[in-house]
């Protein structure tokens, strides 16, 4: 089995491990918060946020 | 709002009306810069020498030129419109705002459309280069799949992950490419030495004539193809009064150094008949300058301006479809922001599929025409947009 063998193995394996990690947390976060929060975000509510994040 | 609890450290930010978990602001210039020009970079590169078949290389600087005019004024009009409408959506935020709902959801269509196939032709464009340094060594009958779906899945991960670390990587990526294309230019200008430019026996006027150069006009676009994506960046940026006009202008200004220096290197290396089918020119005329550092240097940069092109639709598309979404155009649900990475995950992840879907489904050339001909009808509205604009509403202005 040469180098480009193992590339294209390790290209398809790293593509499964980016998949799985996104479907995972993607499951989890539906679970973990509700959909009011989740949906919540507004059209131009953000400064108040950003004044929250540097206190 | 007593029912909000800014205090919060599990979800990390309170709006004041309804807003429990939203788009961080966390980007500057320079990453808005890297959004609009790591999107563009490849079609110098790639694809911008089509217009050198049609007209010659004179045509294709006339259309290099005409062009970056037209998209100065794409610049313009994004700088000044998007950093009063400071939202995730751009042109559909735009039109929502200045136009109205219809013309909102036909651009907001538009821009995904022409996003996510041009990411779909970014990856094929990935697979295609690597199987070409395959051969280079030797190997012959790769399987360009597993990288194809790697590039989309990687992107798709990194965007998942949260903006900032998406758009510094296309940043590093970005400039990179950037700077190999003027290391291209001084190393072959003569300013360290001999030169191996020939313009003077190269370039042969016309030979199509001014037919020529009209058909070489729509090849003209590709070097500045999608520098309005910065306004994608609107509702992640923290002053976009600031940071929209200064990185979408300095991504124009960009864009046109690279075009001119793109062109004259490689029309000074190359003949007409074979610059106007090369594949990726840039790299071809590295080669033809004998050095294997510039061979290398142009060979990465060819990779990272096409990682940078599809790393930046998957961003822009995404705060499309969440920006329809949250609105109501679409269903709800993909108005959703992540409360950990803050990024619109749900977007991100149903465009993975339609893009997987196109790059190992569809022949490059059907993307490519897929892409160019949404990104022209969301150009068609920019006009109206402007002509409808408003910098002081009537009831101010009274």
């Amino acid at each position: 089995m040469d180098l480009w063998t193992v590339l294209e193995y390790a290209a398809w394996g790293a593509s499964v491990l980016f998949g799985l990690y996104i479907l995972y947390d993607w499951f989890v976060t539906n679970s973990r918060y509700s959909e009011e929060v989740l949906t919540s975000s507004r059209e131009g509510e953000l400064e108040a946020m950003t004044e929250q994040q540097k206190n | 709002m007593t029912d909000i609890n800014i205090s919060s450290k599990e979800i990390d930010g309170m709006g004041p009306r309804g807003t429990k978990v939203g788009l961080l602001r966390v980007l500057g210039p320079a990453h808005v810069w890297a959004l609009g020009v790591g999107i563009v970079l490849v079609g110098e590169y790639m694809g911008w020498n089509f217009a050198v078949g049609k007209g010659g290389a004179y045509a294709a600087l006339i259309a290099c030129w005409f062009a970056g005019l037209l998209y100065t004024c794409v610049a313009m009009i994004d700088s000044e419109v998007t950093s009063t409408v400071a939202a995730a959506g751009g042109q559909y935020t735009q039109a929502k705002h200045i136009v109205g709902p219809l013309m909102a959801f036909n651009v907001g269509l538009y821009l995904v459309f022409a996003y996510t196939m041009l990411e779909a032709a970014n990856a094929i464009t990935i697979g295609f280069l690597v199987d070409s340094v395959a051969n280079m060594t030797g190997h012959t009958g790769l399987d360009q799949r597993p990288f194809i779906v790697l590039s989309i899945m990687f992107l798709a991960w990194l965007n998942y992950r949260g903006v900032l670390a998406t758009l510094t990587f296309s940043l590093v990526i970005t400039a990179f490419a950037f700077v190999a294309v003027i290391v291209l230019f001084l190393a072959t200008s003569g300013l360290t030495g001999a030169s191996p430019l020939h313009h003077t026996d190269l370039l042969t006027g016309l030979p199509y004539g001014w037919v020529g150069v009209l058909a070489a006009m729509h090849f003209g676009l590709w070097y500045y193809l999608g520098i309005e994506g910065t306004t994608q960046a609107a509702e992640e940026v923290r002053s976009p009064a600031r940071s929209l006009p200064f990185g979408t202008l300095a991504g124009i200004m960009t864009l046109l150094i690279a075009a001119t220096l793109t062109w004259y290197v490689a029309a000074g290396l190359m003949p007409w008949e074979y610059l106007g089918q090369a594949g990726v020119p840039l790299f071809d005329a590295a080669r033809l300058s004998g050095s294997t550092f510039l061979m290398v240097l142009l060979g990465i940069g060819t990779l990272f301006a096409t990682l940078a092109s599809a790393n930046g639709c998957i961003n822009d598309a995404s705060r499309a479809w969440f920006a329809m979404g949250r609105d109501h155009y679409l269903p709800s649900w993909f108005g959703a922001v992540h409360p950990h990475y803050r990024t619109p995950f749900r977007s991100i992840v149903f465009l993975i599929p339609i893009a997987l879907i196109f790059a190992l489904g569809a022949p490059l050339d059907q993307v490519i025409t897929f892409s160019i001909l949404s990104g022209l009808l969301e150009y068609t509205f920019m006009p109206i947009n402007m002509i409808l604009y408003d910098p002081v509403p009537a009831e101010m202005a009274a």
